[in-house]
């Protein structure tokens, strides 16, 4: 007797030749870059053969993980891995992203580290045994290709092994600048080990000194020791043209606490990937983001957590504000195991809708194996609301500035949780300089 | 070509049954054609009907396309559903009461031990039951067996019938509106469906008539071995308005029974077309043998104004697969889903619906209440798309999912896809248990545990239940008590 299996579609990379001769020639002569004698070759290997194997997921019927994200153009572009010459000019780095002095700040450019300040707990990707163990490079191509790819001098192996609060926020910021030629692909690699009691603050962004085609492939693997709390603050604001598929993998032990919030404005299509494993009891996982999209840009957002013992909480909630011709997906899942009873896990996608030609397709699901627990969920999609709108228009403000009052009240339930007020005025003023683009391509509700 | 084993189905050995109580069998004698699929079995079966031409270049369509679906190993495998390889050359794919190669003239015609099956089933087929108020078309083993009432429905112009008569005498309305919201090449069962269904029932309501009594179909797999595949078409014209029962039951068979039907709703401008289903095929037995698999396409198209609404009460079959869906294509049509489904001992659901909105103002209520016990599994899979011209469209989702026990599953898989900012969608669910304090509340009245659980589930359901036409509501309320037993304490 056979039980049916969803057979996957075959994909493959159509430039996979220029893939494995750009693998070969860095594995073989770029020292610097990847070396086949250090203790991550083997997972290079491996993953570059599961790479030849699987492509990137072009296919989609039948593939319920990219059911609604077409990756055919990132397959016709010929992008190039490699050691790029950088010019670092740091004051132009701060006018993109805040690198106040209170933080660590690790610069890195085109995937190497090019400044540090503060004192993050910081050693290259090297030192770390377990790199691949969370994000499996196995079952999906831009993991395999960016493991394929493991730099050695690149990637940030960050342990807050101390069990104290570790003030000082760190704030890794991975810059791309593609005037060094051809598409370039970067594959920023970062993992982190929080021991026992331990707690920190992460701040991960994301940004491009050119408007041109690239592609970035973040790959972040995170270890919650037993009470261990980290706030990870997620910035991705990528060149327009550019390509983001960043996958974030955490493991959590007892009572552990992995708030994510993040903020994504930035590339044609932009991925963000989420799993958070509770695998001891009374952990938690906060899951929060804001997506805002205008013209053709595509932002797929695939949040899933897995409870795997009992007395875990978990929370996702995503709101996004769509514009233009744009297009956004959620994709959230809740898995409750069998015997992980007490689990609290709650799950929600709000949406903003404001012109024809936007798209949401949101899917927040639940597979559930037990039965004492509790799991709700939800979803809305819609434009502003016009009574209140009208309400806004009736006590004299004009039409404009209260579309944009209510799109800013929208977004402010996520961005009040980027609880630093550095990063918070930030974001807001991020919000702002957004609004013309977002409301110029809105349709007009009621009377402006 | 000639039909072959001939054959008398006998009596059953014991299974253990699961407290299914409708799983008796009927000693009829059956004709049945070869096992297997071919397009002769599809030739023989047009035949056997003695459909005209269009009709068999149509199944034979269908076949074609099947045969293709199968080469490209095409059969839907993205459910949540576990079961082995359905191997369709070990089918019957026509089995029919062999006394009706003379067409009975009246129910004193038909075989009396048949009338007595559906008076264990509970079906009114006797002029007796007139006062029962229900015209009945009866399927036996993909056969219509027998049409009540169908003179009174004449005279206001209503055709009530089985798919095999409405072929003959309504050729027009059949090939106007067949496969016109479930195409041949809708997917893998409705191709299989088109090519081989065998009978069903038809009802066709005039412009402006509003049906005076609910039509119903009792459908029954009697066959060991064979597959039921029947057709369902109706259509509400202008302004008209019918509401239409279906049941469903089989005995108690150690292998598994394949099911693929298949249900086109046509409702035109201002029509009215209200579905109810009380789905109790044989599940299995408490360890997962057996029980039929049900894998059903069900579909609904809404002119302008139109409304459709789909109700279903799922306690049987071991495997389900089935989403009743609207096609929202006239402006201000209204599209409605209501669904109590169960899942216990080895019984795997997964069932939902879909709620496309074409026209503007379209509306379309989705209320979902999944419950698993035993081993069961239960997964809600829903999808609502509203397109860029359904302006102000609205949708609400409303599923929640009950577990009894620790050891069943409960899922939840919507799609919502949105592209026009106009339109207003609210989506809720949510899981949980029978709560303790409610149960301890109701004990401590002096109420069993198992009278507990069942009160609070059939509250619970309540939203739903009140949707069915009130015989039926009283029905699926027994139907839940006796599918639930043994899951409690």
């Amino acid at each position: 007797m056979t039980l049916n299996v969803a057979v996957m579609p075959k994909n493959t990379a159509r430039h996979l030749a220029r893939y494995r001769d750009d693998w070969h020639h860095l594995a073989e002569h770029q020292e610097g870059y990847m070396s086949g004698a250090d203790a991550h070759h083997e997972l290079r290997r491996a993953a570059w053969e599961e790479f030849e194997r699987i492509g990137f997921p072009v296919h989609r019927r039948g593939n319920e993980l990219w059911k609604y994200t077409d990756l055919r153009q990132v397959d016709r572009i010929d992008f190039r891995f490699g050691d790029w010459d950088r010019h670092v000019d740091l004051a132009r780095i701060a006018e993109l992203v805040p690198m106040p002095e209170e933080w660590s700040n690790l610069v890195f450019v085109n995937g190497s580290l090019e400044h540090s300040s503060g004192d993050a707990p910081l050693t290259r990707i090297q030192a770390c045994d377990w790199v691949g163990e969370l994000a499996d490079y196995r079952s999906n191509g831009f993991v395999a290709l960016a493991t394929a790819f493991l730099r050695i001098r690149g990637g940030s192996y960050l342990q807050f092994d101390r069990p104290r609060e570790y003030v000082r926020p760190v704030h890794i910021i991975h810059v791309i600048d593609g005037s060094v030629g051809g598409p370039i692909v970067d594959n920023p690699r970062v993992a982190v080990e929080m021991g026992d009691g331990s707690r920190a603050t992460l701040i991960e962004s994301h940004v491009s000194l050119t408007d041109d085609v690239h592609m970035t492939l973040p790959v972040v693997e995170i270890k919650m020791g037993e009470g261990a709390e980290l706030s990870h603050y997620r910035y991705q604001d990528n060149s327009e043209k550019s390509f983001h598929f960043a996958t974030t993998r955490v493991l959590q032990e007892a009572n552990s606490n992995y708030r994510s919030t993040s903020f994504s404005v930035g590339s044609d299509i932009g991925r963000n990937d989420v799993f958070t494993h509770l695998v001891g009891e009374y952990a938690e996982s906060t899951l929060h983001g804001v997506y805002l999209t205008t013209n053709r840009q595509h932002q797929d957002n695939e949040i899933s957590t897995t409870h795997a013992a009992p007395h875990c909480t978990s929370d996702q909630y995503y709101k996004g504000v769509l514009s233009g011709r744009s297009r956004a997906v959620f994709s959230g899942k809740i898995t409750v195991e069998r015997g992980a009873q007490k689990t609290d896990a709650n799950q929600k996608d709000l949406n903003l809708l404001l012109s024809h030609g936007a798209e949401v397709d949101t899917k927040p699901s639940l597979e559930i194996y037990a039965d004492d627990v509790k799991c709700a969920h939800g979803a809305t999609a819609g434009h502003v609301d016009e009574d209140t709108l009208f309400y806004l228009q009736s006590r004299g403000v004009d039409y404009h500035t209260a579309q944009a009052m209510l799109i800013r009240g929208f977004a402010a339930e996520i961005l009040s949780e980027f609880e630093d007020n550095e990063l918070h005025a930030f974001l807001e003023n991020q919000l702002d300089e957004l609004m013309p683009a977002l409301q110029a391509a809105s349709d007009t509700i009621g009377t402006a | 070509m000639t039909t072959q084993d001939r054959l008398t189905i006998s009596r059953e050995s014991k299974l253990d049954d699961a407290g299914y109580k409708w799983g008796f069998s009927t000693d009829v004698e059956m004709e049945l054609a070869p096992k297997g699929l071919s397009p002769d079995i599809v030739r023989l079966i047009s035949e056997k009907k003695d459909e005209p031409d269009w009709m068999l270049e149509w199944r034979l369509k269908a076949f074609e396309y099947w045969s293709k679906l199968q080469r490209e190993d095409a059969e839907p495998r993205w459910a949540k559903l576990r079961y082995p390889d359905i191997d369709y050359q070990d089918i019957y794919y026509y089995a029919a009461p062999k006394s009706f190669d003379d067409a009975p003239k009246s129910l004193d015609e038909v075989d009396p031990e048949m009338l007595e099956t559906f008076d264990k089933l509970g079906i009114p087929l006797h002029e007796r039951e007139r006062l029962a108020g229900v015209a009945v078309d009866a399927v036996f083993d993909s056969v219509s067996v027998a049409t009540t009432y169908a003179d009174q429905l004449e005279e206001r112009g209503i055709i009530f019938c089985s798919f095999t008569e409405a072929v003959q005498n309504h050729p027009e309305l059949v090939q106007k509106y067949l496969g016109s919201v479930v195409p041949y090449t809708d997917n893998f069962f409705a191709a299989l469906n088109s090519a081989v269904f065998s009978d069903g029932s038809f009802a066709y309501v005039p412009p402006g008539v509003r049906c005076p009594i609910e039509l119903m179909t009792y459908f029954r797999i009697n066959t060991e071995g064979s597959g039921q595949f029947e057709r369902t078409l109706i259509v509400a014209d202008e302004g008209a308005y019918v509401s239409y029962l279906e049941g469903c039951t089989a005995p108690i068979r150690r292998t598994s029974q394949l099911h693929a039907a298949v249900v086109e709703l046509v409702a035109l401008d201002r029509g009215e077309i209200k579905y109810s289903t009380i789905q109790n095929w044989y599940p299995g037995t408490k360890d997962g043998q057996g029980g039929v698999y049900n894998f059903v396409t069900k579909r609904g198209i809404t002119e302008r104004d139109a409304k459709i609404s789909w109700t279903q009460v799922e306690t049987g079959s071991a495997i389900t697969w089935k989403y009743p869906s609207v096609i929202l294509r006239g402006d201000n049509s209204v599209g409605e889903f209501y669904s109590v489904a169960l899942a216990n001992n080895y019984q795997q659901a997964d069932t939902g619906t879909k709620m496309i909105h074409i026209g503007k103002n379209t509306k379309s209520t989705i209320v979902s209440k999944g419950i698993s016990a035993g081993h069961g599994e239960n997964t809600y899979r829903g999808g609502v798309k509203i397109l860029p011209g359904a302006e102000n469209a609205t949708n609400h989702t409303q599923c929640d999912s009950l577990l009894v026990g620790d050891q069943c599953g409960a899922h939840t898989v919507p799609y919502i896809e949105v592209r026009n900012p106009t339109a207003r969608l609210e989506h809720e669910a949510s899981t949980s248990k029978v709560s303790d304090e409610q149960l301890f509340y109701l004990m401590s009245r002096g109420i069993s545990e198992e009278d507990a659980h069942h009160m609070i589930i059939t509250g619970w359901s309540r939203n739903v239940i009140k949707e069915l036409p009130f015989e039926f509501a009283l029905e699926a309320g027994q139907l839940l008590k006796v599918s639930l037993e043994g899951a409690v304490g």
